[in-house]
């Protein structure tokens, strides 16, 4: 954990130092089956259009911009939503098909499926008796 | 100093909030003020609330609600949302596994204090991209309005 404190600790004055933008965590379900992972996140404000979904690597990550649509001469009153831009990043691993990746939204819930690759489907190993 | 730190779980994604929190620690959003009825951390749906010169706009992050199942509804300056977020995470079983359920499902029910004297009876709803819209029009006496001085 030490170490992750540290890690936490570098991530965040790296974010500082180049002054990206903050970005919300959306939240997930992550269901897993035979056929593969199924990934479900709350992207509200997000189009099919300022969504992004990336494989670099092993690592998958869904990026979308919120776009209200609001007047420009709108003063906030109260927000709870401060910042206007989703990111999470998850490691896939190599049983996964990245090139196979399905994604939807539909009222801004993205829903995105990883299909196992054909070799690493279930099947049954028969045991041998010597 | 880190409190949220102490409180390991183990578990990979408690430590992307953690992150999450850290983040908002640093970039300072943390200390802005609640409302009195959103203390709790992470109310469902979000809202956020502004005003313009003619009206008055909600904006409520609920993502994946059926339209029709959402009510919205005014009552002496407070706004109250209900509604319901069905379950899409299946059960576990031998061949279904769940890692994550973070997403929120059941009933909800949000309340917000109108900042202005608003019309409540020419409210307009629309739902977009998971996202509830509710503009209210504000009464002509509330509106901005320039005042003429005279000269004598």
């Amino acid at each position: 954990m030490e170490m992750n404190t540290n890690q936490l600790k570098r991530e965040s004055t790296a974010q500082n130092a180049n002054t990206e933008e903050a970005s919300l965590v959306p939240a997930v379900d992550i269901v897993e089956d035979d056929h593969g992972i199924t990934l479900r996140a709350d992207l509200p404000g997000v189009s099919k259009d300022s969504l992004s979904i990336g494989v670099d690597g092993d690592n998958l990550t869904i990026e979308g911009t919120v776009s209200l649509g609001e007047s420009q001469r709108m003063q906030p009153v109260y927000a709870e939503i401060r910042v206007a831009h989703y990111k999470r990043t998850f490691v896939l691993s190599r049983d996964l098909d990245a090139t196979k990746i399905d994604a939807s939204i539909k009222n801004g819930v993205l829903t995105l499926t990883v299909p196992k690759s054909e070799q690493a489907k279930p099947r049954r190993i028969p045991v041998r008796a010597d | 100093m880190y409190p949220s730190l102490t409180n390991h779980s183990g578990d990979l994604f408690a430590e992307f909030d953690t992150l999450q929190r850290q983040l908002e620690q640093l970039m300072g959003l943390r200390g802005w003020p609640s409302s009195i009825r959103a203390a709790g951390r992470g109310a469902f749906p979000a809202l956020n609330v502004g005003t313009t010169e003619d009206a008055v706009e909600i904006y409520a992050f609920a993502p994946g609600i059926d339209p029709a199942k959402l009510d919205v509804s005014i009552d002496k300056g407070l706004l109250t949302i209900t509604g319901e977020r069905a379950d899409d995470v299946p059960e576990e079983s031998d061949k279904v596994t769940v890692y994550a359920r973070e997403r929120f499902s059941g009933g909800f029910k949000r309340v917000v204090s109108l900042p202005a004297d608003v019309d409540g009876s020419r409210v307009d709803a629309t739902y977009r991209n998971g996202v509830l819209r509710i503009a209210i029009p504000k009464h002509e006496a509330a509106k901005p309005r320039r005042i003429e001085v005279k000269s004598h």
